[in-house]
């Protein structure tokens, strides 16, 4: 009888708490995952595929699955990255390509033949033109990303330095190391905040 | 009337204080470590981690009294005592796990495979079986699940604290890491002993 009584109470109580889990279950699902949605809106959508996945929303799968680093987003920069450590809960690291002044693709139009390849290939939308016409770049859509050079059957497409437009440029830093101490503060800052 | 209102307010201060400082679970009677030294890299995580263990340890500690006064003890079914408390406990996680992965991914992310763990954390279990036997009455317990669990994410959050501090600091290469953080933790146990005879429970 005692050893019914144990059976009977421990597994009514487990049958309890089973349903009632399995009634929270049903109230908190979870459709898809929530860390890609974060992690893609951190990214800069340029969908330049620089980072070794086809665009931005398969590179956020793959960082919340953890296949991939966080240091790979080239437009993202520094400051992606520190983004996504905090997002993942993992260290800051250097990124894995040096980065690179910013550039702009340059089509050359006495060579351009309007093929429309590289309108095909740019993925923000930056190239403008129709068959067997001049292409030309948008240099303010133009994020750089060089995705545009491979295709082009004439290589007329030159990768220039973006101009220092005058609304960008602003008073550089003097070097000092007190300079690099503040700089260094403020970017711990910006990461914590 | 008065007096006795009084009295009985005296004794829960009394128990909180004594299970935040005294008996703290941590770092004087050396249950739930894994956390402690786990999740306490990050102050964000620490302050999170101590959150969902105050739940579970508050909710733990009603449920197995509940559950000891009304199922094992009418029952005689002391034998069962750990088996159902492990029970409760796990339950719970489970729900607090579905909770967080709901309402903050990025938590959830954070704490990974330290939330489950929860329910293997000696600390609640300890917290649920010393309550049980001491005897206490019905809010006693609870607040005695609840004072250790404010003590835990004292601990949590202080040495989270130190750790962020000390990731700073021009440490020895062979003291980096787990050393210097296992010597941290001795010097704030050392500190906590200091508080013994404070309240005696």
């Amino acid at each position: 009888m005692h050893v019914l009584i144990a059976v009977a109470s421990l597994g009514g109580f487990a049958l309890i708490a089973g349903l009632l889990l399995s009634l929270a279950q049903k109230k908190f699902r979870v459709e898809g995952d929530p860390m890609v949605e974060k992690i893609d809106a951190v990214l800069p959508q340029t969908q330049c595929g620089q980072c070794g996945y086809p665009g931005c929303k398969p590179y956020a799968e793959a960082v919340a699955r953890g296949e991939a680093d966080i240091n790979h987003c080239v437009p993202g920069g520094e400051r992606t990255m520190h983004q996504l450590a905090d997002l993942m809960g993992v260290e800051p690291k250097p990124l894995a390509e040096e980065p690179t002044a910013p550039m702009v693709a340059f089509i050359r139009e006495d060579d351009c033949i309007g093929c429309t390849l590289c309108i095909k290939a740019c993925p923000v939308d930056a190239i403008v033109g129709a068959p067997k016409q001049y292409h030309t770049v948008i240099a303010d859509y133009c994020t750089g990303c060089t995705l545009c050079v491979e295709p082009c059957p004439v290589d007329c497409i030159d990768m220039l330095l973006k101009p220092e437009l005058i609304e960008h440029w602003a008073w550089p830093l003097p070097e000092t190391e007190r300079a690099r101490i503040g700089r260094e503060r403020k970017g711990s800052h910006a990461r914590a905040a | 009337m008065q007096s006795l209102y009084f009295r009985a307010m005296g004794e829960f201060l009394l128990i909180i204080v004594s299970a935040v400082l005294v008996n703290n679970y941590v770092l004087t009677k050396f249950l739930g470590i894994c956390p402690f030294l786990g999740v306490s890299s990050k102050l964000e995580t620490a302050v999170g981690m101590s959150f969902a263990v105050m739940f579970v340890m508050t909710l733990a500690s009603t449920a197995s009294w509940l559950v000891q006064t009304f199922i094992l003890e009418p029952f005689d079914l002391m034998f069962l005592q750990t088996i159902f408390f492990i029970l409760i406990i796990a339950s719970l996680v489970q729900f607090i796990e579905m909770l967080i992965h709901k309402t903050s991914p990025v938590l959830y992310q954070a704490l990974g495979i330290f939330l489950p763990l929860i329910t293997t954390n000696c600390a609640v279990l300890g917290v649920a079986l010393l309550n049980v036997q001491q005897g206490q009455g019905f809010f006693a317990s609870v607040l005695y699940g609840f004072g250790a669990a404010v003590g835990f994410a004292l601990v949590l959050v202080l040495f989270a604290g130190l750790r962020e501090r000390l990731s700073y600091a021009p440490v020895p290469d062979a003291f980096r890491g787990a050393p210097v953080a296992l010597v941290t933790a001795g010097m704030m146990s050392l500190a906590f002993m200091g508080f013994s005879g404070l309240v005696k429970f």
